[in-house]
């Protein structure tokens, strides 16, 4: 549950409303505070990581409106009225998505920062029905860097989920 | 990473008029250009003008004479998973995907990816001499890294590349621009879209101050039966073109009939050479006719040292893309080369 | 239940579901109260001085607090040896904001503090810097002829400098049957963890400062502050519960630590400052380096000559050193070897320890020299490595405390199918595509260092284990509560592992792979005294419930001490607490490793790489198809997070061969490619089938947990082995790294 907002006002802040992981959030932001520092910073959702801060390593990962985008190239007034799902909204440690738990199972994470990333990824991947083939999962997964090298584990992760194993 | 005013555009005129009446006006769409670029310190918008409340930007829908219209706003990914582009231009489909992540593509749109601008380290860094950033200052590429940079069409100015995917297969595919400004509405050519750094290397592409991307129109002819686009780079996936070529073939009896080869990672447009296209009409589909071809889309190519291997690349990207357009099913994701 | 219940065990991540739900909490990711938020400036010149900074602009943006820089900044000590980390090599080490000198490009300068990280930012940009230039030299292979010796220190103790000369090189090598001259290069690489270096510091008044920082040593972080800032090292306390990946570029305070606490202090705020990501490029790194092999053999396949020379990289003012050319001798017994070791200071930045330093850099020239040889010789490079198996370490003249490569050889090979392997010079092809198939040896020196560690059993019947050590994602937090649980007969929910913290017992900085060892052994035996006061307790309970028993004669069970003879007779840990006025017991102790009966052993985990490659004919693009990496690194306490530490470590090999590098502008003198888009990690696109095998290996001399460490091991054979695996595709030996698509052409 996000904490009530504190926001630092500025005179050009704009209100804008967001729906995060299903929760109506009303906030005060100025326009150049990005959807992740916005998440971040203001809604204490630090979840959702920030390893480049310039779209280049898929950290910031975020579901919005049903399609996975890197919130760090986002401007957060341009999402007004959108829903977002951060890895917050995905699950938690009593209810896992099956992701997660295939996540754990697979050890589809070392250091742990860019797994958020990975997982809202893969989760909006799977939803949207993208990925048929192995070679193609990795392809669309590309767009999360991670420097442990838990690549396998974490394309054997999804596997699993699309496989059914999960179900 | 100045800060900024913010306005949603209501209208397109409103949104045109917007940016005109502010001296550092910018429209924002997708944004995933734009935003890195301000974070960089590159570009300092005063006002930004958000079009994505333009609902009639946001539409694919099919022209009259059998083409397609693809909305400025419509994302990449939307447009590549769009049932008639996958249909009937495949070639523009594959060609999308093979472009930066599906994160980035659910955000970037096509009018977007038509401004992306030059991936040049030095453009990129602030305080380093750039031409296109800071005219005069010179271009450290030249004699420093130009592993990315262009092996045609580039000027003692600048040797910067044009990075876009979705433009390479536009031009094969000879689309039109369609654009408004405060002057009006007008068309413009793909080909004509984007310009040769010349000695203002500042200026990416032909479109006037204040003017407006608003749809970008498929002819009809899609090569839906014959066409590849094959991407070179330094990863699989999630990286610019080294090299890359989309081919687009009309085949009958065995022999060419029609032929579009477009270059990226070459140069500061995509670029095609259309008497190497006519070269292969009437021609069998062989890896002899396409390096006819080949020799022709690269005369006069020049490298500077860290990017002398493009030449060659080229010449055989060209010639294997050729090939792979015969059976296009040996595409494979992310534009890699047939197995 | 057996002794080992837990160790050895492929047990699942404790801290799995905090980090894949998003609950887990980085340094950045503290959000305390009124917090102020600095951003860094950094030299845009390479070298001169700093003539003035003009405030103004910066200063009008709304939210600025305070601008630091070195002549707005609070005082700062003059000695060097004040500076010095525990990872600080021989020399003068870099002052952040100390005074007007540009040492290197992107040298941080100043600081923006602000009442939001946009402010802060955005006044960052606005900050007007005027230099004096002055000329520079950052280029490694145009100043060869300044190579020198690096000098010694702390570091060179642990890290040895290349053993003397042993017989005659140049008439051995002059009488070979065969020869093959190398001369390898390859750029910079930075450790580009994804979560970006950070620091949040709480004031919390008194001069007490509560620090969350990014770091691979808790104490380390607390101890460079304290010394700086003149603070009492009681009064700063260092957190880092979760790391986001370090590699080797938290083993040294990084800078913005430093100005985060002073801003903190002098603003009497909380205040956190994080790097960006250019700003990742600005500190450690892996060296460039410079390889020179002479390999010679006779005819039969015997080794008899080994030339191996190095020049790396370091900064004008600290010696950066690094073990590259000395593990060819540990590894094939020739009785002719010269090897050399130099440094050349460069107007860059020190260099750091990255993940596998040395030895990636070393064995990538050594094990592509040998297959080399072998393709020359005509015999296969297994059967070449084979032919000169070390059953002794003759470089040192000592034995090996234990070495299972043959079997690494011998397991690796059957899994991957090495005997399917065509010469070189026959032609492989699939489809489109050259196959090739390569192998490579890899060594890592098992570092032996003290570790402390405290165990206290609660009255609630829990175990609390605890260490500053850190946890980058190794899964040293739960392989720690593992051998805790084993040593007390616990299950593992009945321990917690409490690490990451200053306030817990020193541990040295993570890194060089011997954490495991290190604070595990400590652990141990802090366990191990607590056991000892647990029985002695027991034994003098109303009733006398184990008799006469000595301690060996009692096993801890199930939460109970319990007769080895008669496990009918048992108290409960429970019992002895309430025994004990049900206060918990505690005992800490320091495990000193015995060097006396450790230098008479040559100590090092072993490797065995075997990779398939497909080369485009055409187009020369290389994709590792698949690997097998066999790990002779003693005993496994996890297989489970083991297996991902060798994966993790096949793709750093894969990233080292055929992708990272960055790009040094000499005429700019900087780096040109700080960004990740342009500096090239491998995407999941470019990671195919990798397999590991743990071969089985005891050593009852490197430690008592048998461990050598897995850290590094993964990675050394990889690159070697793609190298070979290419030139076997294809003819071509690529010698500068990373082999670029258009090498191959």
């Amino acid at each position: 549950m996000p904490k009530p907002v504190t926001i630092r006002d500025n005179p050009s802040s704009h209100h804008i409303t967001l729906q995060v992981n299903g929760l109506e959030t009303t906030l005060r932001v100025p326009p150049w505070v990005s959807l992740l520092d916005a998440l971040r910073d203001h809604l204490d959702l630090t979840g959702t990581k920030k390893g480049c801060d310039h779209g280049q390593c898929g950290a910031c990962t975020v579901i919005c409106d049903g399609d996975r985008i890197l919130s760090c190239l986002t401007l957060a007034v341009m999402k007004d009225g959108a829903r977002v799902t951060t890895i917050e909204g995905i699950g938690t440690e009593d209810r896992l998505h099956p992701l997660q738990q295939a996540f754990i199972d697979y050890d589809a994470f070392q250091c742990g920062y860019c797994t958020p990333g990975q997982i809202c990824s893969g989760v909006a991947m799977l939803d949207a029905g993208h990925g048929e083939s192995r070679e193609e999962v990795k392809d669309l997964m590309s767009g999360n860097l991670c420097r442990c090298g838990a690549n396998t584990n974490i394309i054997d992760a999804i596997m699993a989920v699309k496989e059914g194993k999960y179900e | 990473m100045n800060n900024f005013n913010y306005t949603k555009a209501e209208s397109i005129d409103q949104a045109v008029s917007a940016v005109a009446t502010q001296s550092e006006g910018q429209f924002i769409a997708g944004g995933t250009n734009l935003i890195d670029l301000w974070k960089y310190d590159l570009t300092h918008p005063e006002m930004l003008v958000d079009l994505n409340g333009l609902s009639e930007l946001k539409a694919i829908s099919e022209l009259p004479d059998g083409g397609l219209r693809l909305g400025a706003l419509v994302s990449n990914n939307a447009t590549a998973y769009h049932p008639l582009v996958q249909e009937r231009y495949p070639l523009l489909s594959r060609t999308i995907l093979a472009g930066a992540t599906a994160q980035i593509r659910n955000s970037a749109t096509n009018g977007g990816n038509l401004l992306q601008r030059t991936r040049c380290y030095y453009f990129y860094d602030a305080a380093s001499p750039c031409n296109k950033r800071n005219p005069g200052s010179g271009c450290p590429a030249i004699t420093g890294h130009n592993r990315l940079h262009a092996i045609l069409g580039e000027s003692e100015h600048c040797i910067a590349v044009y990075p876009s995917d979705m433009s390479v297969a536009l031009a094969a595919l000879e689309a039109t621009v369609r654009v408004t400004g405060p002057e009006g509405a007008r068309e413009i050519p793909i080909a004509d879209f984007h310009r040769l750094p010349g000695a203002e290397p500042a200026r990416d592409n032909t479109l006037g101050a204040g003017e407006l991307i608003t749809s970008i129109d498929l002819p009809s002819t899609g090569f839906a039966d014959h066409h590849s686009y094959l991407k070179l780079r330094d990863r699989n996936s999630y990286a610019f073109a080294l090299v890359s070529v989309a081919t687009g073939l009309e085949i009958e009896g065995g022999r060419i009939r029609n032929a579009r080869i477009a270059l990226g990672g070459v140069a500061h447009k995509p670029w095609r050479v259309p008497a190497a296209e006519a070269i292969l009409v009437d021609k069998a589909p062989t890896p002899e006719a396409f390096a006819e071809a080949a020799d022709l889309l690269l005369a006069g190519a020049t490298g500077y040292g860290h990017n002398d291997f493009k030449i060659e690349l080229a010449r055989r990207a060209i010639i294997r893309n050729g090939m792979m357009a015969l059976d296009p099913s040996t595409q494979r994701p992310g534009a890699q080369p047939s197995l | 239940m057996n002794e080992h219940e837990q160790i050895g065990q492929p047990r699942r991540r404790i801290e799995g579901a905090r980090k894949v739900t998003g609950q887990a909490k980085y340094a950045a990711e503290y959000n305390v109260p009124d917090l102020l938020y600095g951003y860094i400036v950094n030299s845009t010149i390479t070298r001169g001085r700093i003539t003035a900074i003009d405030e103004a602009a910066a200063r009008s943006v709304a939210g600025v607090v305070e601008i630091f820089h070195h002549e707005r900044r609070s005082k700062l000590p003059g000695f060097d040896v004040i500076y010095s980390d525990m990872d600080a090599p021989p020399g003068s080490p870099f002052r952040p904001l100390y005074d007007a000198n540009i040492r290197f490009n992107g040298q941080p300068i100043a600081l923006v503090v602000a009442e939001t990280f946009e402010a802060a930012r955005y006044a960052a940009s606005l900050l007007n810097i005027h230099y004096e230039e002055e000329s520079f030299d950052v280029d490694l292979l145009t100043n060869l002829a300044r190579a020198r010796k690096p000098s010694k220190g702390l570091a060179t103790l642990i890290k040895p400098l290349p053993p003397g000369p042993r017989g005659d090189f140049e008439t051995a090598y002059a009488q070979a049957d065969a020869r093959f001259e190398g001369h390898f290069h390859h750029g910079s690489q930075h450790h580009n963890p994804l979560e970006l270096f950070a620091t949040t510091t709480v004031y919390e008044g008194d001069g007490k400062l509560t620090i969350y920082d990014k770091t691979q040593g808790t104490t380390n972080s607390q101890l460079y502050v304290s010394n700086l800032f003149g603070l009492s090292f009681r009064d700063v306390r260092v957190i880092a519960p979760f790391v986001g990946g370090g590699f080797g570029s938290g083993l040294r305070p990084q800078y913005q630590l430093v100005l985060c606490v002073m801003a903190a202090l002098q603003l009497r705020r909380n205040v956190r400052v994080v790097m960006d990501r250019a700003q990742m490029f600005t500190f450690g790194h892996r060296p460039e380096t410079i390889q020179h092999t002479r390999f010679g053999a006779t005819a039969d396949g015997k080794l008899t000559a080994i030339n191996h020379v190095a020049l790396a990289e370091t900064s004008r003012f600290e010696d950066y050193n690094e073990v590259v050319v000395n593990h060819a001798n540990m590894l094939y017994p020739a009785d002719n070897v010269a090897l050399d070791y130099k440094l050349v200071p460069l107007d860059r930045f020190t260099p750091l320890d990255m993940r596998a330093p040395g030895g990636s850099t070393g064995m990538l020239a050594i094990e592509t020299t040998m297959d080399q040889l072998a393709d020359q010789l005509g015999i296969d490079p297994l059967e070449f490595r084979l032919r000169n198996y070390a059953e002794r370490d003759v470089s040192a003249d000592k034995p090996y405390s234990s070495k299972e490569l043959r079997e690494c050889y011998r397991q690796g090979a059957e899994r991957f199918g090495w005997s399917e392997r065509k010469p070189t010079a026959e032609v492989n092809r699939r489809g489109n595509r050259l196959v090739g198939h390569g192998m490579s040896s890899g060594i890592w020196d098992v570092i032996a260092l003290p570790g402390k560690a405290s165990a206290e059993f609660t009255a609630d019947g829990k175990l609390i284990v605890s260490s500053a050590v850190t946890d980058n994602g190794q899964g040293t937090y739960t392989v720690m509560t593992q051998i805790a649980a084993d040593e007390l007969g616990l299950p593992l929910e009945a321990v917690s592992f409490q690490y990451g913290d200053s306030r817990h017992p020193l541990s040295p900085i993570q890194g060089g792979s011997y954490t495991t060892a290190v604070i595990g052994s400590a652990i141990k035996a802090a366990c191990r005294a607590l056991r000892s006061k647990l029985f002695k307790l027991a034994q003098i309970m109303d009733g006398f419930p184990l008799g006469d028993a000595l301690p060996e004669d009692v096993r801890f069970v199930d939460g109970a001490i319990v007769l080895k003879k008669d496990p009918f007779i048992r108290v409960s840990l429970t019992d002895v607490i309430a025994f004990n006025h049900g206060k918990s017991v505690t005992a800490s102790k320091s495990n000193i490793p015995n060097i006396f009966r450790l230098k008479q052993y040559t100590r090092a985990a072993h490797a065995a790489s075997f990779v398939e490659v497909e080369v485009d004919e055409q187009l020369g693009i290389i994709n590792v198809t698949r690997a097998v990496t066999a790990v002779a690194a003693g005993a496994i306490m996890n297989p489970h997070t083991a297996r991902s530490q060798i994966l993790g470590g096949m793709v750093w090999g894969i990233s080292m061969a055929l992708h990272e590098e960055t790009l040094l502008d000499v005429n700019l003198g900087k780096y040109i490619n700080t960004d990740l888009g342009e500096y090239h990690l491998p995407v999941h696109a470019d990671i195919h089938d990798l397999d590991v095998i743990f071969v089985e290996e005891h050593d009852d001399v490197i430690n008592e947990l048998g461990a050598k460490g897995i850290g590094e091991i993964g990675v050394i054979s990889m690159a070697p082995a793609i190298v070979n695996a290419v030139y076997n595709a294809t003819g071509k030996l690529v010698q500068v790294f990373p082999i670029k698509v258009g090498d191959l052409l």
